[in-house]
């Protein structure tokens, strides 16, 4: 599992009618396959919750930088497996969690990747949470790129008087990282001070009552999201509820090998 | 010898930053490379010291491929001073930030104290070799991260933006010490876009513009190129510009230095 | 009434040794073009804290004379009320630009002020055509080159409609041609709009031909502060300031004889006295 599992997470500009659609509508939609990936743990509906998002991202012309984000996620989801299946669950059960890790961090990524942090703060600030609290989410978020391209500069810097990061015994690793993290640090630092000294430059905090330029309008389209995505999600409920759904016959499970374990 | 073989060069995030670089840079060599801020030359510098690897193309330094070697061992032909000194800054005196290097490259204790001393009495930093290098000015930090790279002795020196933020007398300075590193033998390659700087002590200039070389020639022949400094966002230098618009009355275009120009204008204004 | 009144003062940072400066006197008044120049470590930052509040209100520390802007008693005027009245745009682009759009960023101190969403609208657009960056406002910082940040940076002070504005070395990051145009920019708007300029520059040569008056600091004090023409000497030169190289070789022509009319600050000024001597 490596740093590009944060890829799917990056929000990127890009002129599709999922990054055009209201931050609050696509919150709905997404929390909806939440919801569901949640209640479920039939491998057939969590496969359908995993698979029904795909031509989403793939509208948000974003389906490469998922399914790297999907790979680096695999060891994880390797991981459920295994613990699932080793503890005495079904195959199919196990093969459901798996699913169902998939599906919600795919639905997470869908949102962020689609979402600029601009429009987050704007629909965090409609739904009432103060405007210094979402400036500084949104201005964090804004500045991990920022930072991990200063990460990369010190790394280079760094390499270029002659360390080696891949050398060493473990412990010798770990202190390789002071001349990366000292430096990275004093530049976090140096750079927050000018980012205060901006802000109070333009008047930051001076009144209470703030009207934004933009403010966040929903279309139609994404009132028709909205309706769809709580429809479906009252429809999964009942099903939840009052259907029961196929499975399939499959219960193979491990021998009891754990004291836990049941027959 | 560094050499650049049609090099291309393409960020993992897919930006197609260098097309074609085709050079040759001399042992001894003192070469200004310029170009509009994002042109590549940043990155162009990168590849000399095996920290970017070429897309396709190669890169020969002294001889070794650069794909086939670590950065540690061109680091110790290549020496890459960076732009901003706080990205590498960590030590808790100047004396160890200084050292610092040595010890990568495995230098036994008395070398690496007698060369600490050496490089900071040529820097004139010997008064803060006790200090924390955090509590010093921005063109003393400058200072500290030359000499935490000139102390190894790399035989080729590259120093990436060397003037921003410096003011004209710590200009003057640092062109008398790159002037004197060349006199060592040394190679000097300096990134920069600051024309004046470059007008007063006329290397070898290369230009570079939206990923390709544009231009290559001694300093007088690239910086009077009205054309060819528009091109790369640059602009003449002072005294070319006055020549040129003086060439009607028989000044010659291919002078931009102050003192050239003022023994220029003395010996033809001495005669009327 | 003076747009900068500053008397005799002399600020100590808190921690440090000795003052950052020292009896500093400017006098500023309304539509001028200053320009603050001097050796590193001269006080020039310090200054331009003092002129929007970040000293001592930031910038904590020991503060004796007076300073006044827009008739505002600085040390009791709190940054965010000056801030109306004097806009400062920094030296690195990245860290003054806070949202992912030009237009977000320009109108996000019209919000700050509470503006209602039309005039904010207003401000926004006529801010971006005055930079001359309409095309851009839908672009990212990150989208930008530098020239094109500052313009963004300018346009988001000059939003908030202030009568003076102070700069500190904002063409350390760019490129030459990128330096001159914001050069122009900040030109233009003090000639057309009025708005007083207080600019920090090192690059002497290209704005000698905007300022009407150069101030050089040195060690925490003002050593010379008059016309671009009065002040480049051999004083300033000897402080270490960079003297256009024009202006150079006319004052070491001088020295080597020959008799020059006038000294020139530009290279037109050079050129016209040369063409002049050589063709008489």
């Amino acid at each position: 599992m490596s740093m590009r599992i944060f890829d799917g997470f990056k929000f990127t500009k890009l002129p599709t009618p999922v990054h055009q659609m209201d931050p609050r509508a696509k919150f709905i939609l997404v929390m909806s396959i939440f919801a569901v990936c949640l209640m479920f743990s039939n491998l057939l509906v969590l496969l359908i919750a995993l698979l029904a998002q795909i031509p989403i991202i793939g509208l948000a012309k974003s389906l490469k930088r998922w399914s790297i984000s999907m790979k680096g996620g695999t060891l994880l989801a390797i991981l459920i497996f295994v613990m699932n299946f080793l503890t005495g669950s079904t195959l199919i059960y196990s093969l459901a969690m798996t699913v169902k890790f998939l599906a919600l961090i795919s639905c997470f990524s869908i949102f962020f990747m689609t979402t600029s942090p601009d429009d987050l703060g704007l629909a965090l600030e409609n739904i009432g949470i103060p405007f210094t609290l979402v400036f500084t989410f949104t201005t964090a978020v804004r500045l991990v790129p920022t930072m991990a391209v200063d990460a990369q500069t010190v790394i280079d810097a760094q390499r270029s008087r002659g360390l080696e990061l891949e050398k060493g015994n473990f412990v010798k690793r770990i202190r390789n990282y002071i001349p990366i993290l000292i430096p990275l640090i004093v530049s976090a630092i140096r750079r927050s001070i000018e980012l205060a000294e901006a802000l109070e430059s333009r008047a930051f905090g001076a009144s209470e009552k703030r009207e934004s330029l933009v403010a966040l309008k929903m279309k139609l389209s994404d009132y028709l999201t909205t309706i769809v995505a709580i429809a479906f999600l009252t429809l999964s409920v009942y099903v939840y509820l009052y259907i029961r759904l196929p499975s399939p016959e499959v219960t193979y499970r491990l021998p009891p090998i754990w004291p836990w374990s049941y027959a | 010898m560094i050499e650049v073989e049609n090099l291309c060069f393409t960020y993992p995030n897919g930006k197609d930053v260098l097309f074609n670089v085709d050079l040759k840079v001399q042992d001894g060599e003192f070469v200004a490379i310029m170009g509009e801020n994002g042109a590549g030359k940043t990155t162009l510098v990168r590849h000399f010291n095996g920290l970017l690897k070429p897309t396709t193309g190669r890169i020969l330094v002294d001889g070794n491929d650069t794909r086939k070697s670590s950065v540690a061992s061109l680091a110790r032909s290549v020496g890459l001073v960076f732009q901003n000194p706080d990205h590498q800054l960590f030590c808790e005196t100047v004396k160890d930030e200084v050292a610092f290097s040595l010890k990568n490259f495995g230098y036994p204790e008395e070398t690496v104290e007698r060369r600490v001393r050496g490089i900071l009495e040529t820097l004139d930093l010997m008064s803060y070799i006790d200090s924390s290098p955090f509590m010093l000015s921005g063109g003393e930090r400058k200072r500290v991260a030359l000499a935490s790279v000139l102390v190894w002795n790399p035989k080729h020196v590259v120093l990436d933006e060397p003037t921003i933020g410096q003011d004209y007398q710590q200009k003057d300075r640092l062109r008398n010490f790159i002037l004197q590193l060349n006199t060592q033998g040394k190679t000097v390659i300096v990134v920069t876009h600051d024309v004046e700087f470059i007008a007063e002590c006329k290397p070898r200039v290369i230009v570079l513009s939206t990923g390709r070389i544009v231009g290559d020639g001694p300093a007088v022949d690239i910086l009077t190129d009205e054309q060819l400094v528009n091109k790369a966002s640059l602009v003449r230098p002072q005294i070319a510009k006055l020549m040129s618009s003086l060439s009607d009355v028989g000044l010659p275009t291919n002078v931009i230095d102050l003192f050239t120009a003022r023994s220029v204008l003395a010996s033809k204004l001495e005669r009327i | 009434m003076p747009i900068i009144d500053m008397r005799n003062l002399t600020f100590t940072y808190t921690g440090a040794g000795k003052p950052s400066i020292l009896g500093v006197d400017i006098l500023v008044e309304p539509g001028e073009f200053v320009v603050l120049t001097g050796p590193s470590g001269c006080g020039k930052t310090t200054v331009c804290r003092c002129l929007n509040g970040l000293v001592p209100n930031f910038y904590s520390g020991e503060m004796t004379g007076n300073v006044k802007v827009t008739d505002l008693d600085v040390r009791k005027t709190s940054t965010m009320e000056l801030a109306k009245y004097v806009g400062f745009v920094f030296q690195n682009p990245e860290n003054q630009l806070f949202s992912l759009s030009a237009e977000r960023d320009v109108a996000f101190g019209p919000e700050n002020l509470g503006l209602p969403r039309d005039e904010i609208r207003r401000r926004v657009d006529w801010a971006l055509q005055a930079t001359g960056i309409s095309n851009l406002r839908n672009m990212a910082p990150y989208e930008l080159s530098g020239g094109q940040q500052q313009r963004a940076a300018i346009a988001a002070v000059l939003a908030m409609k202030p009568t003076l504005m102070v700069l500190d070395e904002p063409t350390s990051f760019l490129d030459p041609k990128s330096a001159q145009e914001i050069l122009d920019v900040i030109s233009r708007l003090n000639r057309e709009l009025k708005i007083t300029i207080f600019l920090v520059e090192h690059r002497l040569d290209a704005v000698s031909r905007y300022a009407d008056r150069v101030i050089v600091m040195d060690k925490g004090r003002v050593v010379l502060d008059g016309k671009p023409f009065d002040v480049y000497g051999e004083q300033a030169w000897l402080i270490g300031v960079g003297v256009p190289k024009v202006t150079m070789l006319f004052r070491l022509l001088r020295k080597d004889g020959i008799s020059l009319d006038s000294i020139p600050i530009t290279v037109e000024d050079a050129t016209k006295e040369l063409r002049r001597k050589l063709t008489s």
